[in-house]
């Protein structure tokens, strides 16, 4: 049911790639961006360790909110919280209400949910087969029924990588560079169109250049998908975000537009952090 | 890579030193030309006993290769007295137990390797482990036993009029489900062979699913897979060459068994389709004949057998070679 209208509506946004916004544009739309992820309450446990206290957040829509904070803050630990990714380890527990355009994640099937909010990993880690097997994964698992080709070209050319890769289809994934192998990586998870991306610290294993494409990728992505990236590079969060949240020892400490959080933080500790005198 | 590295390394003080056998004892006085050398020695005494096994069955075979020739491997008569001998009926029960072992195996050592990896808590994953290593370690004798206390019985009274019973009028496969049920043959050698080789699949095989990078699997659930879909299509692709390196573990134990084999075969050498029907296998010939192998040309038909199981094992090893290169080529990992 879903794959279906979920490919007419990529082809919708494939119909009419000259209505993005402005820069200028969106900054003005931000105090009225609506909400995607709405957090209240959110506590994390790894066992008898707490991980996240008492987290409160809106992550709006059609923007990048960017999750700062030293390592080992709990960023990561609430990034997978979005997916319920964390289930995967064992003897850890959520507390709190996280809600999804207003329905609760924690009852949802965890399945669907996690096709609504797609993941980018730290290390790039396509599977060990070609390029469009990889990008086809997604789609095929969620018993797509269409021409494949078409979905998959779109995929990698939303993820900038369609000219680089267009020739070498069904070779090994694993022949990519390692930016390549990122972005199709991000092409994987697009491929099933999610209303959110999770990016956890997708470019710390990237060169330069590299990390300048994504993060141009994500500000094109920004008209069809929600994103929240964790990262560890003050600069990224500053040029890539709209918003930014500073995280310290698994409690929010300060969320903002990100050009008034970098230039007028109002906690300390967060100047503190985004000045380099810690973290 | 690594070796030519080390090259690199050696090259470099020997070109200061000069060469000659001088030189070469005061490098002798460093562990790394001493670790050098006996490493050296240990790897070229496996190719120096592997060449001495395939020359010592080659000349000594040397009566019945010059006079059954190539046609030994297809006379279906095993005929001490008239000194008639071919291998055919040995290589045919070799074959079918070591399959049918693996039909059976293969499956159930994957499912158990899948249930311990990925879905057993990690305590009582380690407990099974450490009881299936156990059981690696358990004399084949003792198999053999079981096999004639349980397995035979139990194919005579349960399990064979089963199957004769419905998989015997199915048109192609009913073939190998007919005629007489001894309890003893082909098929129970292959469930005893199994019950022996399935603890190899599944220590390998969990292994190496245990070594599958966690990313992979969450990779595959981020894009709405179910666990299951994460398993079979995403984790199990990972790890297939190690999960075939298993098998292949477990078909060069099932092609070599002997002792519990013999004990559970029926020890009669014919070929004949029904699985039910009594057979042999070329270790258990072996093992059975050799002491009274009263002619030269008997002994020297038996240790021919003993080349021909040599050729086998290498033949399925190199298959085994190409089958991993072939499955890596559809897209391998680094590893």
């Amino acid at each position: 049911m879903g794959a279906t209208t979920h490919g007419n509506n990529a082809t919708a946004a494939r119909l009419a790639p000259q209505v993005v916004m402005s820069d200028k544009t969106s900054q003005a739309s931000d105090k009225d961006a609506l909400v995607r992820f709405e957090i209240s309450d959110l506590n994390f446990y790894y066992g008898a360790k707490q991980a996240v206290f008492g987290l409160n957040l809106k992550i709006p829509k059609n923007r990048v909110t960017a999750l700062i904070g030293p390592s080992g803050c709990g960023k990561s630990t609430f990034l997978r919280t979005l997916n319920r990714m964390n289930e995967t380890i064992r003897n850890t527990r959520v507390v709190g209400q996280i809600l999804l355009d207003g329905q609760d994640i924690l009852q949802m099937d965890v399945v669907g949910l996690r096709r609504r909010v797609g993941m980018v990993f730290q290390r790039p880690n396509p599977f060990p087969k070609s390029i469009y097997e990889n990008v086809a994964y997604g789609l095929r698992i969620n018993g797509f029924q269409g021409r494949l080709d078409d979905l998959v070209e779109h995929s990698l050319r939303r993820a900038a990588l369609w000219e680089e890769a267009k020739d070498y289809l069904h070779n090994s994934a694993f022949a990519l560079s390692g930016g390549q192998q990122q972005r199709l990586c991000i092409a994987r998870a697009l491929a099933v169109d999610p209303e959110v991306l999770l990016l956890d610290e997708p470019c710390s294993a990237l060169d330069p250049v590299t990390t300048a494409k994504i993060e141009e990728l994500m500000f094109h992505l920004k008209d069809s998908c929600t994103m929240a990236i964790v990262t560890h590079n003050m600069q990224q969060a500053a040029r890539a975000s709209d918003f930014t949240a500073f995280m310290l020892d698994g409690k929010l400490i300060e969320h903002s537009e990100t050009s008034k959080l970098f230039t007028t933080p109002t906690d300390p500790r967060t100047e503190a952090y985004i000045t380099g005198r810690f973290g | 890579m690594s070796t030519s590295a080390t090259t690199m390394d050696r090259a470099a003080p020997r070109r200061f030193d000069g060469g000659g056998p001088r030189a070469f004892l005061h490098r002798l006085g460093h562990g790394d030309e001493v670790a050098h050398v006996l490493t050296l020695t240990f790897a070229a005494g496996i190719l120096l006993l592997t060449s001495g096994l395939v020359y010592e069955l080659w000349v000594n075979s040397h009566l019945s290769r010059a006079k059954f020739g190539w046609l030994f491997f297809w006379t279906r008569t095993w005929d001490p007295i008239f000194d008639n001998f071919g291998a055919a009926p040995f290589i045919y029960g070799t074959l079918v137990t070591s399959i049918v072992s693996l039909v059976i195996a293969v499956p159930l050592g994957l499912a158990a390797a899948i249930f311990l990896s990925e879905l057993a808590p990690r305590r009582m994953s380690d407990t099974i482990s450490f009881l299936i290593d156990l059981l690696a370690a358990v004399p084949s004798v003792i198999y053999g036993l079981l096999g004639i206390f349980i397995v035979v019985p139990l194919m005579r009274t349960t399990v064979g009029p089963i199957l004769i019973g419905s998989l015997g009028h199915v048109p192609v496969l009913g073939k190998f489900f007919k005629g007489p049920n001894y309890g003893v043959g082909f098929l129970t050698a292959g469930v005893v062979l199994a019950i022996m080789v399935v603890p190899f699949i599944i220590s390998v095989s969990r292994e190496v699913l245990l070594t599958v990078p966690r990313e992979q699997r969450e990779a595959a659930l981020a894009l709405g897979a179910t666990r299951w879909e994460a398993t079979w299509k995403v984790v199990v692709p990972w790890a297939r060459t190690g999960i075939l390196g298993s098998v292949f573990l477990a078909l060069a134990r099932a092609l070599g068994e002997t002792m519990a084999v013999t004990m559970v075969i029926g020890n009669d050498p014919k070929i004949a389709a029904s699985l039910f029907a009594p057979g042999y296998t070329i270790a258990a010939v072996i093992a059975n004949e050799f002491t009274e192998a009263t002619g030269d040309l008997y002994l020297s038909a038996l240790i021919e057998l003993g080349l021909v199981l040599f050729l086998m094992t290498f033949i399925l090893n190199g298959l085994a070679r190409l089958l991993i290169v072939a499955t890596e080529r559809g897209g391998g990992h680094p590893s």
